[in-house]
């Protein structure tokens, strides 16, 4: 198998990136976000199992269905976040990255990342709707526009992850 | 042609919706190339092993922030219009905190999930998974921490307006924050360096 590109440096990755973010500014008025994605999705299913009318007058739900109608192809993040699917999976390819694997920690079976991996995302994404917003919506979106409660997700969620690393050592190294 | 184009008509609501798919290949496009699709290499930044997660969102960060002070400065673009997030003080804490726990377990944010997906990790499809489960329960029990959740609440305010000073002051203290920050960086990595060369010989 042909050997994997390097990655690009991290700073030019940046650059690129937010120049991404600035195009996001300039074209919608909002920015970047993937959590926001996720809620959609769930609140389309939810309401599609449920019904419109109950999903609507949830107050969880209400502010992701668009006139009581869940359209998750109809909403801008979800469709962000679908290009971000297809731009991760094309760069991969060329890079010759993609490969069906489990990336994890040198002392952690296959089973055991799954199960990290899961538990996880479930804490992220209830800390994310916690927070009404992730790394891409908060962090970046909401820091490069100095939003005061951006800075606070940005300290709390760097300051958590370094103060239990230790206790999750076994995870990663 | 001033932006934000969406509010200012320059385009449609279906222009709108056919940047998004465009815009979101070139960010997973840019979090692919920079290793961010790896959870080992994320996690590393816990560790101070790698860096890269620092490295690529504050360049990031500070290319927008700094393009979009100065687009409008010079008239091209009207941050008035563009969305800037509301703040709820302790939500917004509580919620960092439980992301931070979350990220450093699955090794990967939202973002990256997918494009770890994307490349095939399977681990990247198991946060994709547990991330819908999150919401799903937070739905669930939303009536009993609805209090907490618009609690704390300060508007949609800045860091530049909280200190009662210009936007540009505040968009220049992060600018040195930054940098002082990438310095910081590249010693601790001349440390990891020398480091692997001791236990290397």
């Amino acid at each position: 198998m042909k050997r994997p590109q390097p990655y690009l440096d991290p700073y030019l990755a940046g650059v690129g990136i937010g120049l991404v973010l600035l195009a996001a500014y300039v074209v919608t008025g909002r920015g970047l976000g993937a959590s926001g994605a996720f809620a959609s999705v769930v609140a389309a299913g939810t309401a599609a199992v449920e019904g419109t009318a109950r999903a609507s007058a949830s107050p969880a739900l209400a502010p992701y269905l668009v006139d009581g109608i869940a359209s998750p192809l109809g909403d801008w993040l979800v469709l962000e976040l679908v290009g971000v699917v297809a731009g991760g999976f094309v760069s991969a390819w060329l890079a010759g990255r993609t490969q069906r694997t489990i990336d994890r920690g040198p002392g952690l079976g296959g089973t055991q990342r799954m199960f990290a991996a899961v538990s996880g995302g479930v804490v992220m994404g209830i800390g994310a709707k916690l927070a009404r917003g992730c790394t891409s919506g908060q962090a970046l979106t909401g820091g490069a526009l100095l939003s005061v409660g951006s800075w606070i997700f940005i300290a709390t969620c760097f300051a958590s992850g370094y103060a239990l690393a230790p206790v999750a050592r076994k995870l990663w190294r | 042609m001033n932006g934000p184009f969406a509010e200012t008509g320059v385009i449609g609501p279906l222009g709108t919706l056919l940047s998004a798919p465009l815009i979101g290949f070139a960010f997973g496009w840019f979090l692919e190339r920079s290793g961010l699709g790896s959870a080992r290499k994320l996690a590393g930044q816990f560790y101070l092993t790698d860096l890269a997660v620092f490295k690529v969102m504050f360049s990031a960060l500070l290319t927008a922030m700094l393009g979009a002070f100065w687009l409008d400065a010079v008239g091209l673009l009207d941050l008035r219009l563009v969305y800037l997030p509301e703040t709820f003080v302790l939500p917004q804490a509580a919620g960092g905190a439980l992301f931070g726990a979350g990220f450093l377990v699955a090794g990967l944010c939202p973002g990256t999930s997918c494009v770890a997906a994307a490349a095939g990790r399977l681990d990247g499809v198991g946060v994709v998974a547990g991330m819908l489960a999150g919401v799903f329960l937070f739905n669930l029990g939303f009536d009993w921490v609805a209090g907490f959740y618009n609690s704390t609440p300060l508007g949609a305010v800045t860091l530049a307006d909280l200190a009662g000073v210009p936007r540009g002051v505040g968009v220049a203290v992060v600018t040195a924050v930054a940098l002082a920050g990438f310095a910081i960086a590249a010693r601790i990595e001349g440390k990891i360096a020398m480091k692997s060369r001791h236990e290397g010989s």
